[in-house]
């Protein structure tokens, strides 16, 4: 068994189990860590597949980012999850019937094609120019800023929408809300915030009203 | 390597784009209140008109840019002065009602703008992935413009329900393109009806499958029979300028979309298709005809109104010929003037602060105020395609070319829809001339008064000098292959 077939069943191992442990969990903080756990298996089959970029894209955007939210949205919001769990049980005989389903249709594919479908000689067909020794980042690049670039930008714009959208519909200035003006700040001079006093030994300061904001 | 200059055809569209983000970036920092929205809005306009100008001064040939995906052509000209003249008509209609709402905030007439980007790329789109692409552009705003008036509890409900149902669309229509794709191995519209082609004769059943999935999400956006439900609800929610933008410039690049989808890339599926067409443009008329006769409401009535004419236009689409297409081209340009026109009469019916949507409201407006009277009662009758006025020939044409192909049946269907249709127009006129007056609304505001005078020249100056229009619709359906 080679060092490839070993990392791949390490990660496959690890992301089954993990992603059952996501189902399984009673604490909904372990379930979106065991999420983020079965993200960083996949990005690892990733990287045995030679997509580095989607590997990187994967930890980036679903870790980095989903995930994240994920937790947030577990923490601050007051889901019960006892309730949402209720009908596992009951439901579970549904879910393990479909499974099943799934399951021996695979079989059947598999029965009939064998294993080959994974095969190396089909997939490489799949990976762009690897000869030319382009990396994955670099030939996606040289697509989205040429043949695509149109697509691209059109792409940007929808998501500009979006975050106008987002803001416009709920946003909302409170009154009485007091927020930092840098420029007010750096264009304070001494003379306007300090006051040199000459105390006397012995005598007493009344501060003067101004001084106090 | 593109070079700069290389990109000129797309240069309507680019001024736009960058011109929303400066737009966006001047009204940020301004100060937060409706004087700088209305600054902005008339920045935008001015944005539009431009873009406008540089779309009349293209040169006459077709150009397409990257890699095909976008294409310049007279029908993409045509269409894309429709929505253009659509948004600044909405824009113009907006102030006045969203600075009375509290509503009039920059953001407004930024989307509008992008909205109108979305709506170009679309007309231009000669692509599965730059038609979605477009199509979500101005979705996505237009969602955004239906809960605009985010205190008022109906218009939140428009622009969720708008964008549910909107995103269920959207599926569908993916999902079709990913057949399409599948079974064509392109998403270039030329190149998906040369591989049509060349299964001797024989369509994939696949690929008509990727088409009906098309035609549904499609369906959606022109708010076509039997995939209307969302747009009484939404028309009714939506601050009434957006209705107005609704009704108006996006039904102008989904038809052109659609008329693009289905003469450059099924040319060889037209059978299969010009059922569907035929199916949608029979339920529409007849739909919007009959459900139309129980509302009072005036913006479900226009909304209703909207389903049917989509109908009518979806009759020159069905004869599917180059006459066909004109048809839709000049009925498309004619609806957009109508509509416009129709909701200034709305906006202007207001009375101390309050906007009124009931037709009964309207009872003797001739004795109020004779001008508006008139002018409403001339484009109820267009709408309901009155001889002379500029509806009725929007109908003749694509009537003719529907007989002209053979479809006998969709016009005889089309002409008994109209005279249904005509009922509840004709009803507005008689409250309007005939029925007892009631209190008098409010003065009209400046701009509306202008959209409302320049449909009301239209639709008279069409009946005396019609050759400009039809000949430039002549000339868009032209450099469409059919």
């Amino acid at each position: 068994m080679d060092i490839a077939a070993t990392f791949f069943y390490l990660f496959s191992v690890l992301a089954v189990a993990s992603g059952a442990m996501v189902v399984v969990a009673k604490n909904p903080v372990h379930a979106v860590l065991f999420l983020i756990l079965t993200f960083f298996n996949a990005a690892g089959l990733f990287i045995l597949l030679g997509a580095e970029f989607l590997a990187m894209l994967l930890v980036i955007v679903y870790v980095g980012a989903v995930a994240v939210l994920f937790l947030f949205v577990v923490m601050m919001l007051d889901v019960d999850f006892a309730e949402l769990r209720a009908g596992f049980i009951k439901n579970a005989s549904v879910g393990a019937i479909v499974g099943a389903v799934v399951l021996v249709e695979l079989a059947i594919l598999f029965g009939f094609k064998g294993f080959e479908i994974g095969k190396a000689g089909k997939i490489a067909a799949a990976i762009p120019s690897q000869g030319s020794g382009l990396s994955n980042t670099e030939a996606l690049g040289r697509l989205i800023y040429t043949d695509y670039v149109y697509f691209f930008q059109g792409a940007g714009l929808v998501l500009l929408v979006a975050m106008i959208g987002a803001i416009v519909l709920t946003l909302r200035h409170k009154e009485g809300v007091r927020r930092q003006s840098i420029s007010a700040q750096v264009g304070r001079r001494p003379e306007e915030t300090m006051e040199i006093i000459k105390v006397a030994p012995g005598a007493t300061i009344i501060p003067s009203a101004e001084g106090q904001n | 390597m593109p070079t700069l200059a290389s990109l000129s055809p797309a240069l309507p569209e680019i001024v736009l784009a960058v011109g929303a983000m400066v737009l966006l970036m001047i009204g940020v920092f301004r100060d937060d209140d409706a004087d700088n929205g209305e600054f902005i809005g008339g920045l935008a306009i001015v944005l539009l008109v431009f873009a406008g100008a540089l779309i009349v001064m293209q040169p006459a040939s077709s150009a397409s840019l990257f890699n095909d995906a976008f294409v310049v052509d007279g029908f993409a000209r045509f269409m894309k002065l429709l929505v253009i003249i659509g948004s600044i008509g909405a824009l113009l209609l907006s102030f006045s009602y969203l600075r009375q709402v509290g509503s009039l905030r920059f953001e407004y007439s930024v989307l509008v703008v992008l909205a109108t980007v979305g709506m170009l790329m679309m007309v231009s789109a000669n692509d599965l992935i730059s038609l979605y692409i477009g199509l979500e552009l101005q979705s996505l705003a237009l969602y955004v413009l239906a809960a605009f008036r985010r205190d008022s509890v109906r218009s939140s409900e428009a622009g969720l329900k708008y964008f549910v149902l909107g995103a269920l669309s959207s599926g569908m229509l993916l999902y079709g393109a990913s057949l399409t794709y599948g079974f064509t191995g392109s998403t270039s519209f030329p190149v998906i009806a040369s591989v049509a082609t060349t299964t001797d004769g024989v369509l994939n059943i696949g690929l008509v499958f990727g088409l009906v999935f098309l035609l549904v999400g499609l369906a959606f956006k022109i708010a076509a029979v039997p995939f209307h439900m969302w747009s009484p609800d939404v028309y009714e929610g939506a601050p009434t300028p957006v209705t107005a933008f609704f009704a108006s410039a996006p039904k102008m690049a989904a038809m052109a979309i659609l008329v693009r989808v289905l003469g450059t890339a099924f040319p060889q599926a037209a059978e299969q298709w010009q059922q569907i067409i035929i199916f949608v443009a029979i339920a529409s008329m007849l739909l919007g005809s009959f459900a139309a006769i129980g509302q009072t409401n005036i913006k479900r009535i226009m909304a209703y109104s909207s389903i049917a004419h989509i109908g009518f236009a979806l009759v020159g689409l069905a004869a599917n010929s180059q006459e066909g297409t004109r048809g839709v081209l000049v009925y498309l340009a004619i609806y957009l003037v109508m509509t416009l026109g129709t909701f200034a009469c709305i906006l202007a019916m207001r009375r101390k602060d309050e906007m009124i949507e009931d037709i009964d409201e309207l009872s003797g407006l001739a004795q109020t105020n004779l001008p508006m009277a008139f002018v409403m009662a001339m484009l109820m009758f267009s709408l309901a395609g009155i001889p002379p006025l500029a509806g009725f020939f929007a109908k003749f044409y694509v009537f003719a070319a529907a007989v002209k192909a053979g479809l006998w049946p969709l016009a005889i269907i089309g002409v008994l829809a109209s005279v249904v249709g005509a009922f509840y127009y004709l009803r507005i006129v008689k409250l309007i001339f005939i029925d007892d007056a009631r209190e008098k609304f409010l003065d009209v505001e400046r701009y509306t008064g202008i959209v409302m005078v320049l449909s009301a020249i239209f639709i008279i100056g069409f009946i005396l000098v019609p050759g400009p229009l039809i000949e430039a619709a002549e000339a868009a359906a032209k450099s469409l292959r059919f």
